[in-house]
């Protein structure tokens, strides 16, 4: 259970830091505003869910901890989260809108499963997180809509970005070795295909479901094997705590 | 003599050269317009103005509104318009609109008694 509560909580904190990577450079200052918004929200389900996991570890086990002093292969985020904001490097709005548009339907269908779950403790954070990913899935899908349905430049933009992020999608419906039997994957996959057709119809954006890449998908970050891009995003988030043990703010 | 009503608005003032919306609109052609946010708080009975933001249409505008004006649990509803649509009076005009009204004070409901079952006047 622990297992699980952790690869809950690494999803949200990776997506939290490499989303506030957009903090102080967003296109407009509202913008700016709304990605720091979901960032932070993003982190405060990572909190929640630390607190949890940590309180079942013991052992001294805390919430920094586990996010500041756990090494890469023991993350067990999704690949897509730990993605850059835009590929290979540097950062794009149409790229990162899509990453969270995706996960954020991911997200969607798996709270609406886990605020029903036997546990209060898991039942009380999904519920709370429900409502932050209903306006993540709202605000990214409104900007698939417009870059879809936009100009020729981001119409083109966009259904590149939907190309790069596409290969990552498979992993969201793994079901993880260490998953308690809480989750339907199935019926995950199911809301979300649904979801997405529906949005990209649409944005006028052409869906690579079906197209023969269904077989193409990358996968390994549930177990610890990571893309090159997570290491990075570590030594940067746990340099504080590694360089100097136990600083406080 | 001009007979024409000078329409005024948003922004028109501060600079009188540059007065007209068409010009400003032609300086930030590749900006979104600007919009006025007014959000009403938990108790409060009426949607105050809290200031503004820039947005492509309505629907972004409440959602930026959303993202800049109630980080803080400041509100509960939102409405906005856009600026252009604010009609303001003009400040120079200010003494033969507003002062003519400050030696009438019989115009408050003041010289009469209230009973005390009425409340909140």
């Amino acid at each position: 259970m622990k297992e699980y509560l952790l690869h809950l909580a690494d999803d949200a904190l990776v997506m939290s830091q490499r989303l506030s990577e957009w903090t102080g450079h967003g296109p407009v200052l509202e913008q700016d505003i709304a990605l720091t918004n979901i960032a932070l929200d993003y982190l405060g389900q990572s909190r929640l869910l630390y607190q949890y996991a940590a309180s079942i570890i013991g052992d001294g086990a805390t919430e920094d901890s586990l996010a500041m002093l756990r090494l890469e292969h023991e993350f067990k985020n999704h690949l897509l989260v730990e993605l850059p904001n835009a590929l290979p490097a540097g950062r794009d709005w149409a790229f990162t809108v899509c990453k969270v548009f995706f996960f954020s339907a991911y997200q969607h269908a798996l709270m609406q499963q886990l605020q029903h779950n036997a546990d209060e403790e898991v039942r009380g954070i999904a519920a709370k997180s429900l409502k932050e990913v209903t306006y993540h899935l709202r605000w990214s899908r409104e900007w698939i809509l417009r870059l879809g349905d936009g100009t020729t430049e981001s119409h083109q933009r966009m259904q590149q970005a939907l190309q790069a992020c596409w290969p990552f999608t498979g992993e969201l419906f793994e079901v993880p070795p260490y998953e308690q039997g809480w989750v339907d994957y199935v019926a995950i996959k199911k809301t979300w295909m649904s979801e997405v057709q529906q949005t990209l119809a649409e944005a006028t954006i052409s869906s690579p479901a079906g197209g023969g890449r269904e077989g193409a998908f990358q996968t390994g970050g549930l177990h610890g094997r990571h893309t090159e891009y997570l290491g990075y995003l570590l030594a940067e988030m746990q340099y504080l705590q590694r360089a100097y043990p136990n600083s406080e703010w | 003599m001009d007979h024409t009503i000078k329409m005024n608005r948003y922004g028109d003032y501060g600079d009188r050269e540059a007065a007209g919306g068409q010009q400003e609109a032609k300086a930030n052609a590749n900006e979104w317009p600007l919009w006025e946010v007014f959000i009403r708080s938990k108790q409060g009975l009426d949607h105050k103005h809290v200031g503004s933001l820039h947005a492509a249409d309505a629907q972004m505008a409440i959602e930026n509104a959303r993202d800049v004006y109630t980080r803080r649990m400041e509100g509960v509803s939102i409405w906005v318009v856009e600026s252009k649509h604010i009609h303001a009076s003009n400040p120079d005009e200010a003494e033969s609109m507003y002062d003519p009204a400050s030696d009438k004070v019989y115009r408050h409901p003041t010289f009469y008694d209230l009973p005390d079952e009425v409340k909140h006047m």
